[in-house]
């Protein structure tokens, strides 16, 4: 139990860390952080953009950096995160509101899939070193050095076109009302198939090589070899025996890794034009629409520490020492 | 001593030649660095050879790949040869320049705090716990977006000064195991000073760990760079591939099939990827050597019989009275 309250302290930490950096990353900037950012547009900022960026930096009213921190967190409690000036006058919290199911839908899945399978496949390859499975390490090691958005744009490219199965953007088809119909989530499931393919075949090939390297560290332990010595059947040993040892570390890496792995996904959504955060992100970029940006950095980073939070449950499932220890 | 200290230098000094060499005739890591080698090349005297000026607009608009352009035009009968020829100097420049950057933090922040312990090394670990945890690619854009100008150095720092923690987190793992080994006991025992431990006794055992972080930091610079371009955070400061896949991706390539114009720069970001990540293959079969792809395991015994070794078990190929048993 102790080891449970350990990470949610550290998560809580975590937590306002990213709230704090958050907050001085523009203060931190020589000169007025407002002037900055109207700097790097160029002038292409209307006024009530610039009145939301001194709203949202607290510079409106005369006050110190310490009472700005603590109005910034009284206004982060109640769930405002500033004005978009994109979308003016909505919220930024509504905006992402908006976006979030889409990214959760796509990335959360796609990420999950890939890692199941990812580890499934360098189970096989691992157990059968020095087979043809071999030839699947070349092939993976290219495949994961790709960024998942060239390869989004390379699906595009080849496998849609104006008679094509899949669209080449949207999430669904945008004559359709929104709604639990079989129409519609048909619509959703057709257009998420290529965005999800590309995350998962990039996804997959990190795990495939770093599973397949474990099980080789571990199928020449003693206990397995133990186990065939026993005569259990092959199968048995490689998934009760080797897989089970060799996914611990994987398990902690997924955790580790999601933020990397998210910011990648991101760009899938980008070039589909998913309407997900990473869409939202790259209209705030174009936009210089910085308190939009701030609120999706927010957003994101508590998401990957909830998802973190659920890989360590996981581990602690699967781990039976972690429980003892407590 | 005098005779101690010389019977310990002859036995180190022949065996770390020969690893050396047994380093680069690994194939992976010799295809790793020739690939790279090409590249710095390129990155080196691209600039002088691209047979174009990148920006310089031309008459052939939305030419796919011909003699003239090897790669096609752009829109703006840009050269995109020229183009990611340019593009390679800012790629190699920002990865590497934030790849060192990045291996020093980790080196003192993940030594320092795995060597120290108690409340400073717990503090430095759950530093870099959280800089783990917090998504790197949102970070480095707020980061750059508000900045009044992004330049190829300010991109390589700020992607630097936020990607050594998973260096770090792995160097103070492994100094956690090698600080309480016998040597190292040996070094404080005749009184060493805990620098010099830290540099002579625990330093030259890490450099392996410390070689592969440096590669994968290298690896997520150049993505993370071209990501930024794609994205349109730092367009402004010049080509690299990034750029030219953002003027792709905006102009609308695809829908025009203009293939030519996003998949040089994309191979070239695959081909430099695998190269770096070969390089990391060689140092990891390096440092364990059961990761090896271990040539032929699949052995024909006497009768005909196939047998597949593994890790682990030694097959005793008889002539059929002790047989192994195999399923």
């Amino acid at each position: 139990m102790s080891y449970l309250l350990k990470r949610i302290a550290f998560y809580l930490f975590t937590a306002w860390a990213a709230i704090t950096i958050n907050f001085f990353i523009p203060r931190l900037m020589p000169g007025d952080p407002v002037q900055a950012l109207i700097t790097r547009a160029r002038g292409q900022m209307t006024t009530d953009a610039v009145q939301s960026l001194y709203v949202l930096f607290g510079l409106d009213k005369d006050e110190s950096v310490v009472e700005q921190y603590f109005r910034y967190l009284g206004q982060l409690a109640r769930g405002d995160l500033g004005m978009s000036f994109t979308f003016f006058p909505t919220p930024v919290a509504e905006v992402i509101g908006d976006g979030l199911p889409w990214t959760v839908g796509l990335v959360g899945f796609t990420t999950v899939l890939g890692f199941l399978l990812g580890t499934a496949a360098g189970t096989l390859v691992g157990w059968r070193r020095g087979s043809l499975a071999d030839l699947l390490i070349p092939v993976t090691t290219f495949l994961s050095s790709i960024p998942y958005f060239w390869l989004g744009l390379l699906a595009i490219a080849l496998l849609t076109g104006p008679d094509s199965f899949f669209p080449a953007t949207g999430a669904y088809d945008t004559s359709l009302v929104p709604g639990f119909d079989l129409e519609f989530i048909g619509s959703v499931v057709q257009h998420g198939i290529l965005p999800a393919a590309t995350i998962l075949i990039s996804s997959m090939a990190g795990w495939v090589l770093s599973m397949r390297n474990m099980m080789v560290t571990v199928a020449s332990e003693d206990y397995v070899t133990v186990a065939h010595a026993k005569g259990l059947p092959e199968r048995r040993v490689m998934v009760g025996y080797a897989a089970r040892n060799a996914l611990l570390p994987n398990v902690s890496g997924f955790a580790l890794s999601l933020g990397f792995i998210v910011g990648g996904t991101l760009l899938v959504e980008i070039v589909f034009s998913y309407p997900g955060l990473g869409l939202l992100l790259f209209q705030a970029v174009g936009a210089q629409d910085y308190p939009l940006m701030q609120g999706i950095f927010l957003v994101i980073t508590l998401s990957v520490l909830l998802a973190n939070f659920l890989a360590d449950l996981a581990y602690l499932a699967l781990d039976p020492r972690t429980r003892r220890e407590g | 001593m005098a005779v101690i200290t010389t019977t310990e230098a002859t036995p180190v000094a022949a065996p770390a030649k020969r690893r050396r060499l047994r380093f680069v005739a690994n194939p992976k890591a010799t295809t790793g660095l020739v690939l790279l080698g090409a590249f710095a090349v390129l990155a080196v005297i691209g600039p002088w050879i691209a047979p174009f000026d990148p920006s310089e607009r031309g008459g052939d608009l939305m030419q796919g790949p011909s003699g003239a352009h090897w790669f096609g035009t752009t829109h703006l009968g840009q050269d995109i040869f020229s183009q990611v020829l340019v593009g390679t100097r800012s790629i190699m420049f920002v990865g590497f320049l934030a790849g060192i950057v990045a291996t020093v933090l980790s080196v003192l922040v993940g030594v320092t705090s795995g060597y120290l312990g108690g409340m400073g090394g717990e503090g430095l670990s759950a530093l870099s716990n959280v800089f783990l945890v917090i998504p790197a690619l949102p970070l480095i854009i707020i980061i750059t977006s508000s900045l009044p100008e992004t330049t190829d150095l300010t991109i390589a720092l700020v992607i630097g000064l936020t990607s050594w923690a998973w260096n770090a987190r792995v160097l103070r793992a492994q100094t956690l195991s090698l600080r309480r080994r016998d040597y190292v006991e040996a070094a404080r025992a005749t009184g060493e000073s805990t620098w010099r431990i830290i540099l002579f006794e625990i330093m030259p055992n890490l450099t392996a760990v410390i070689a592969s972080g440096f590669v994968g930091t290298v690896i997520f610079a150049v993505i993370s760079e071209i990501t930024l371009a794609f994205i349109g955070v730092s367009v402004s400061s010049g080509w690299n591939w990034g750029t030219v896949l953002y003027w792709a991706q905006s102009q609308q390539a695809l829908a025009q099939g203009a293939w030519w114009w996003f998949v040089p720069a994309g191979l070239a970001i695959a081909l430099l990827g695998t190269a770096l990540s070969l390089v990391n293959f060689g140092i990891d079969e390096f440092v364990s050597p059961r990761l090896r792809g271990g040539g032929r395991t699949s052995v024909k015994t006497v009768d005909g019989r196939t047998v597949r070794m593994r890790v682990g078990f030694t097959p005793v190929l008889g002539d059929g009275t002790a047989r192994e048993e195999k399923p």
